[in-house]
């Protein structure tokens, strides 16, 4: 029920690939239009959103005005508080996987870092859908039919603007080290889990000195 | 025989006619590169960049307009020297002070030669200099916001034309008197010019942004002083300045001021001057001029001066020396290598040019032939490198292409002439349209010309554009030196009239230009940081508008308890912090101007309504798909009505007072 080493390694680093995370974005959301050749864009962190140029963010709320949509307000988003908690959360448990070299903690550590990858994604949706949709009845452009929720990853068009969602530098890391993750247990496949669920196989392969041997 | 005025004058314009024909009729070819050739040559395709910052002197429109090269495009008008009721400068409170002279407030002035500041003799892209040239000032415009930060009066000086030309390293820029006047000026008759009235070479700081000043100025006797330019290499150290006017006339110049053979360029040691001011040599003499600029906070103060050191030739030898120049010399230019001092003669036959090597041999073997007022005139024969024979009529101008061509301009003629600088030869001539003054090749005057092409600032531009009244387009000409035949691409006209003009590569100030200001760094004591700082204040008769604006509105928007007799002062602060979105502001019956407000920046418009009513206000500056909508009102009651003042944005009125 132990890790190879070489496995272990993985997972130690696997881990560690999450550390740059803290200063990377996460994700990035890039707007052109004419009017904005230069490129406008946001870059979502694990504990803040910042616009990508100095100004961005000012001038996206800026706009934003127009067609009703809220503000974003970054200290006001609870999500970015949580965050850099739970990031940190699978970093230790990822290095305490690979220090004890116990499959299990591995295991849990996939399971996890996949639960909260998959409901930061949920969230993310959420998050944009209530901003894309959740608009001010005031607003001075309103098209009917239309909502400005960006897309979660690839390119729309809203308005005047393509939008294009992807992951940041800070995202691929995490899944990289997710990768990572997968691919020292893969490496282990034929180790615990196997013999776990062979049950009387197992057990008399272990009686096998060839096993034993190894 | 003896001739009446009238009868010298008939013949001078007859003689000119006839030269002008003769030079006509001797033009050798057109110079004209086919249409398509030429079209190509100066096409910028949508979207791209031209290759050069052009920058135009506005003649007698005192200002500064910069145009693309080689597209001919024009890109900005900076205001400088004359009021500019587009973005307020000279009219609002920010500005106002940088029209100050020691003479009152001056609208307008004549502007003539823009000059780029330098580092080891080639421009830099850091500033751009110009003078003014009725009330005579020199003001430094900053290349990274293309804004004038700051005007020096020159005192002691009538005319100030020959300047702001520049030493290679920007110590200096200098500033000639036209005229010569009274010194210090006073009432005295015109008659007794001839010794009293007095010339005056001034040494202007140029390096040290924020604190230009008169760092000593040289007495000359009383001709009129012309033009100048640095010595740069073996010569650096030197400036060279034209004079007319050796007869000392002050009553119809164009006979009694032509009559010598030779004038004189008078090559100054300004290395030499700082020594003898150094030494004491110089004394403070009394002198009223002002210093405007524009501080941290963007907002103009002028400072009133009240003396000048001035350094008489007599009492620093060594500083001064005449070249005899023929005749009526006009430009005076100094070769990329320093060595050749040339000159234009106005009404000379040749190009006189001088050796720099043997002017110094010729000063040390005291190869004089003559002294005026204590300045010794060398030999003409001493220092002369050669005469460019069969230049053209009216040679005025020159400029250099790096590889070894002078290109000089006649005036008379409407030609430019290429010359070599080893063989004085003509090898090269194009016609312009027409009476072309100054010519420019970027860098043409610095130690490394970019000599692709020249730029021709003609006077006149008879049957080249669509007629306009008796009016028409002032002109420059695009030529090609690329090759060894020059080659015309382009007309295009310019504002006012393009006296001189310098350019430099895009590349050079491209990266530095500012897009904004930080609204974090506005110092202006009246900037409303935010909307939720707008208010209004009266204090007696005074009412300040703390207002914002942003896309798309005013805050506030809704104003009552105007009066009329009241001063309302708009400050206006541009909350945006975006490229390219700047606003404007306009309130019906405004006798002076608008604001244009840059990003970050606050501007402030005073206004004295006249009589009760409405008045809106609104944003000129086209600034987002809701622009028409941004607007407001502000009611204007009768005087002691006693309409509290009272404000809003989007809600009910305000007056300031604490909600309970």
């Amino acid at each position: 029920m132990t890790m190879s080493t070489r496995s272990r390694a993985l997972t130690a680093a696997a881990a560690l690939l999450l550390v740059p995370a803290f200063f990377l974005p996460i994700w990035t959301i890039d707007l052109v239009a004419p009017q904005y050749p230069e490129g406008i864009g946001l870059e979502i962190m694990v504990n803040t959103i910042r616009g990508q140029g100095e100004w961005d963010l000012q001038n996206i709320n800026g706009l934003n005005h127009y067609i009703g949509m809220k503000e974003i307000h970054p200290e006001s988003i609870r999500e970015l508080a949580i965050m850099p908690w739970l990031l940190g959360g699978i970093l230790v448990l990822g290095l305490i996987a690979a220090a004890t070299g116990r499959k299990r903690l591995l295991q849990a550590w996939l399971v996890v870092f996949v639960l909260l990858a998959a409901a930061g994604l949920v969230d993310f949706w959420m998050w944009g859908y209530d901003y894309g949709h959740n608009l001010n009845p005031d607003a001075a452009i309103k098209v009917p039919g239309m909502a400005y929720q960006p897309p979660l990853i690839g390119s729309k068009q809203l308005l005047n603007f393509k939008a294009t969602s992807w992951p940041g530098p800070g995202g691929l890391l995490a899944f990289a080290s997710l990768g990572l993750g997968v691919l020292g247990l893969w490496l282990d496949r034929s180790r615990g889990p196997l013999r776990q669920n062979a049950g009387a196989a197992a057990d008399a392969q272990a009686e096998d000195p060839r096993h034993a041997a190894a | 025989m003896k001739l009446s005025t009238s009868a010298r004058l008939g013949l001078l314009t007859i003689a000119l006619f006839g030269i002008g024909t003769w030079a006509c009729q001797t033009s050798r070819s057109t110079g004209v590169a086919s249409t398509a050739d030429a079209a190509s040559a100066v096409y910028v395709a949508p979207g791209e960049y031209d290759e050069f910052y052009a920058f135009m002197s506005g003649g007698f429109s005192g200002n500064l307009t910069v145009m693309g090269l080689p597209s001919g495009r024009l890109l900005k008008t900076v205001p400088v020297f004359s009021q500019y009721a587009e973005n307020g400068w000279g009219y609002n409170e920010e500005t106002k002070e940088m029209l100050q002279t020691s003479y009152g407030f001056a609208a307008w002035d004549d502007s003539h030669h823009p000059e780029l500041s330098m580092t080891d003799g080639v421009p830099d892209g850091r500033w751009i200099f110009i003078n003014a040239n009725n009330t005579p000032r020199i003001a430094r415009i900053d290349l990274t916001e293309f804004e004038t930060k700051e005007i020096l009066e020159i005192p002691n000086s009538a005319g100030n034309h020959g300047s702001p030309f520049i030493t290679p390293n920007s110590e200096y820029v200098v500033a000639t008197t036209r005229f010569s006047v009274p010194v210090p000026n006073r009432d005295m008759s015109i008659e007794e010019y001839a010794g009293n009235f007095k010339g005056m070479l001034s040494f202007i700081r140029a390096n040290d942004p924020g604190n230009m000043d008169v760092a000593f100025q040289i007495i000359m006797p009383g001709y009129n002083y012309d033009l100048a330019h640095a010595g740069k290499g073996p010569s650096d150290g030197w400036m060279f300045f034209t004079s007319y006017n050796v007869e000392e006339a002050h009553t119809l110049l164009e006979v009694n001021a032509s009559k010598r053979d030779k004038d004189f360029i008078a090559a100054v040691d300004w290395k030499r001057a700082e020594e003898c001011v150094a030494e004491g040599a110089a004394r403070t003499m009394p002198a009223r001029y002002v210093h405007n600029y524009k501080g941290e906070d963007r907002i103009a103060r002028s400072v009133m001066k009240e003396s000048v050191t001035v350094l008489d030739p007599t009492a620093c030898a060594r500083l001064v020396y005449f070249l005899p120049t023929p005749k009526s010399p006009h430009g005076v230019d100094v070769d990329p290598t320093g060595r050749f001092i040339v000159a234009g003669g106005k009404l000379a036959t040749v190009i006189p040019v001088h050796s720099f090597e043997k002017m110094i041999a010729a000063i040390a073997a005291e190869q004089f032939e003559g002294v005026v007022d204590g300045i010794p005139v060398l030999q003409y024969d001493a220092i002369i490198a050669g005469e460019v024979q069969d230049p053209g009529l009216g040679p005025l101008h020159t400029e250099f292409d790096g590889r070894g061509f002078a290109y000089t301009t006649a005036f008379i003629s409407s030609e430019i002439v290429k010359w070599s600088l080893e063989t004085f030869e003509v090898v090269d001539r194009i016609p312009v349209y027409y009476s072309v003054g100054h010519l420019m090749i970027p860098g043409g005057d610095s130690r490394e010309p970019w000599g692709k092409y020249l730029v021709a600032l003609n006077k006149m531009t008879k049957d080249r554009y669509l007629p306009t009244g008796p009016e028409l387009a002032h002109s420059a000409q695009l030529i090609d030196i690329s090759g060894d035949k020059m080659r015309l691409l382009l007309d295009f006209p310019t504002m006012g009239e393009p006296h001189y003009a310098q350019a430099i590569p895009a590349e050079l100030i491209l990266d530095k230009q500012l897009r904004l200001y930080r609204l974090s760094e506005n110092r202006n004591p009246f900037a409303t940081m935010g909307e939720g700082a707008a208010k209004v204040t009266r204090q007696g008769r005074r009412v300040d508008v703390h207002m914002t604006a942003i896309r798309s509105h005013f805050a506030p928007d809704n104003i009552e308890g105007i009066e009329v007799g009241d001063s309302v002062f708009f400050h206006v602060t541009n909350l945006e912090q975006d490229w390219d979105v700047p606003h404007g502001f306009a309130v019906l019956g405004m006798e002076t101007a608008e604001l244009l407000i840059m990003p970050g920046d606050t501007r402030t418009l005073l206004w004295r309504p006249t009589r009760p009513g409405i008045y809106p206000f609104y944003c000129t500056d086209f600034c987002s798909a809701l622009h028409q909508e941004m607007q407001g009102y502000v009611r204007v009651s009768p005087l002691n009505s006693g309409v509290p003042v009272a404000w809003g944005t989007g809600g009910r009125l305000t007056t300031g007072q604490p909600a309970n």
